[in-house]
């Protein structure tokens, strides 16, 4: 207390002295604290990309690993013998438990991502165009429905969609989950895109219909093209939505081994061969980087995107 | 009907008479453009979304159950059956606790790591920036089962690294437990949630810290500037100048990192499962009562409506602070 006490008071009284000599060393001192300040924040920052990197980095190694350097005592960051033979077991369907190679799950995850991409998008679009260019009844209630459907978990409806599906006869399909995943991924991607529709100047649809353009022509010929880079963004969202979804999956496939997505093979292998570490990394590893990369692309526009939703863009 | 007069038909001198004149100038006159715009997108949400909301509610009030799904018998409404005998049961109370837990801790947590990590960012240079920045967008893009079962892995008494890390460290530090040979998993709800807690933080703080960063660059340099001159300490400066800027962005993070780390059912699903019923989250329940046999639907539906209403008290929250930012214009 009293330390603290005595520096705030003899802190302004040394540099309000006027020799030469005092004001140099304070100087030296501020410019030592400042180096030993971005010495150690700079640490700071070193030490969290490391802590954060090393989960991946550790999956990674673990899938170039031979077996035996897996269950050795001692753990190494790096493979000693690096061996490709984790992916091919996965690979050739070896280890799987007879479901199947992992390549086929790759197929039917990017299957039902893309289309749920492509249905998403065009639906999302549509909408985004009657909110952002029209002003009607229920606007704002359409609006205030999305914010709300959005947050609405899929775990509280989960018991109804697996009935519905079932009278349907669409569980253990891809086109079941096609259709959630699509309607699930209405509302965050409608309101991205109103925000990229809204900042199209509405003067050159208006010129492009005084010249004689139908309201599609328009659409295709001048909205669309402006919109795409919007379209790229609510895309990789729908897509990594639909690649990383986990309880709709899990309830609608059951016991459909060929139709699995990534997440529910690699659950299911996890479960049946909870101790084939090397194979389930090689498996976790095929299914992380697609995600990685599609993240990469869109580092840029992460941010906006996300909180569109919230913040007004 | 006045519209018709404001509005005549512009288009019919084209070709008259056509039908997709017809049709064209029939939604012009009655201005049907915006809805049909929006009914493919509507008709999405409301059978996907809305519907099934509906039959939870009806479900939640009827003894529906694996005798009514094989029409052994016939559903009957049970009134506030489910819920009573819900709130009677100490696995509810359990789960329920669990969840709250789990969001209580995790959610102030992620967001005091993002910000750190927003704040530096924002401070350091631009390699060290796109090394942390890298590294964060690696873990936040991995997808959730592929980040649950590589911490199950890492977590793991057969071989993982932190438990192998935890019992090389000096007892008076780590304390005397066996750590060699330590279940996170399965030992109770304290460790599993432990190391759920540090995969979720994991994954979530990118998001905050992108997020935080996003909002540091839009306050003015000048005000910053104008606090240390007035000798400010750069504590002081964060508390009394960038916190009350940047209110709402936290006000956004904040509510969606309460509905996201209460609604963890991925990551619990693989880690802790289905088998310790002292280890269940709501998410967890509502699955066990559906999924596991013998299904009772009508019980999980009324725990899902208990789930749905926590969840919405906090979504009104941030649908009132979306409103109030303008979003809705």
């Amino acid at each position: 207390m009293t330390g603290i006490h005595l520096d705030a008071t003899t802190l302004p009284a040394s540099t309000a002295g006027t020799q030469p000599r005092s004001r140099l060393k304070e100087a030296g001192r501020a410019r030592t604290a400042k180096r030993v300040k971005a010495v150690s924040l700079n640490g700071l920052g070193l030490v969290i990309a490391i802590v954060t990197l090393l989960p991946i980095f550790l999956m990674i190694s673990t899938a170039f690993k031979p077996s035996q350097e897996i269950y050795s005592l001692t753990p190494h960051l790096l493979p000693s013998h690096p061996t490709l033979s984790n992916f091919r077991q996965v690979s050739s369907g070896q280890v799987t438990g007879g479901i199947g190679s992992v390549w086929l799950f790759v197929r039917n995850s990017f299957g039902v991502a893309l289309i749920t991409v492509l249905i998403a998008s065009l639906l999302a679009l549509l909408a985004a165009v009657g909110v952002a260019r029209f002003r009607f009844r229920f606007r704002t209630t359409f609006l205030i429905m999305l914010l709300i459907v959005q947050m609405i978990p899929l775990n509280a409806l989960i018991i109804a969609l697996f009935l519905d599906f079932k009278s349907l006869n669409l569980l253990g399909s891809l086109t079941g989950l096609v259709l959630v995943y699509a309607a699930q991924a209405l509302p965050v991607t409608i309101w991205m895109l109103r925000n990229f529709v809204a900042t199209v100047p509405k003067e050159l649809e208006e010129a492009a219909a005084i010249d004689g353009a139908t309201g599609p022509k328009i659409f295709w010929r001048i909205l669309l093209p402006l919109v795409a880079p919007g379209l790229v963004a609510t895309s990789i969202f729908a897509f990594i939505t639909a690649y990383n979804e986990f309880i709709v999956a899990l309830t609608f496939l059951g016991q459909t081994h060929g139709a699995y997505t990534l997440p529910i093979f690699l659950t299911y292998f996890f479960g049946q061969h909870g101790a084939a570490w090397g194979p389930i990394m090689a498996a976790s590893t095929i299914y992380t980087i697609p995600a990685v990369i599609f993240f990469l692309v869109v580092r840029r526009r992460l941010v906006g995107g996300l909180t569109a939703g919230a913040v007004k863009g | 009907m006045a519209e018709t007069i404001q509005h005549p038909p512009a288009v019919l001198h084209n070709r008259p008479g056509s039908t997709r004149v017809r049709i064209s100038s029939f939604i012009r006159r009655h201005k049907l453009a915006p809805y049909l715009l929006l009914l493919p997108a509507l008709i999405g949400i409301a059978l996907v979304v809305l519907w099934p909301l509906v039959q939870m509610v009806i479900f939640s009030f009827q003894n529906y159950g694996l005798p009514q799904v094989t029409g052994a018998l016939a559903t009957q409404w049970v009134g506030f059956g489910n819920f009573t005998a819900t709130f009677h049961d100490s696995v509810f109370w359990q789960s329920l606790r669990n969840s709250v837990l789990f969001a209580v801790v995790v959610v102030p947590l992620s967001l005091a790591v993002g910000t750190v990590v927003g704040l530096l960012l924002n401070r350091l240079g631009k390699k060290m920036s796109l090394l942390i920045s890298t590294s964060a967008l690696l873990a936040w893009a991995t997808p959730p089962v592929s980040g649950a079962v590589l911490f199950f892995w890492m977590f793991n008494p057969d071989g993982g690294v932190v438990d192998w890390g935890l019992s090389k460290m000096p007892h008076w530090l780590v304390g005397s437990t066996n750590w060699a040979n330590y279940n996170w998993a399965t030992t109770g709800a304290l460790p599993a949630y432990t190391l759920i807690s540090i995969l979720v933080i994991w994954q979530a703080f990118p998001f905050i810290a992108v997020t935080v960063l996003a909002g540091l660059k839009t306050i003015p340099a000048e005000l910053n500037e104008a606090a240390r001159v007035d000798g400010a300490s750069a504590w002081r400066i964060f508390w009394r100048v960038t916190m009350p800027l940047m209110k709402p962005i936290y006000l956004v993070l904040l509510l969606l990192s309460v509905i996201w780390d209460f609604n963890i059912f991925t990551q619990s699903d693989v880690i802790i499962g289905l088998a310790n019923t002292n280890e269940y989250n709501l998410s967890l329940y509502i699955y066990d009562k559906a999924f596991t046999f013998p299904p009772t639907y009508g019980l999980g539906g009324a725990l899902a409506i208990i789930f749905a209403f926590i969840l919405l008290v906090v979504t009104v929250g941030y649908v009132r602070s979306s409103v109030r930012q303008g979003a809705l214009t």
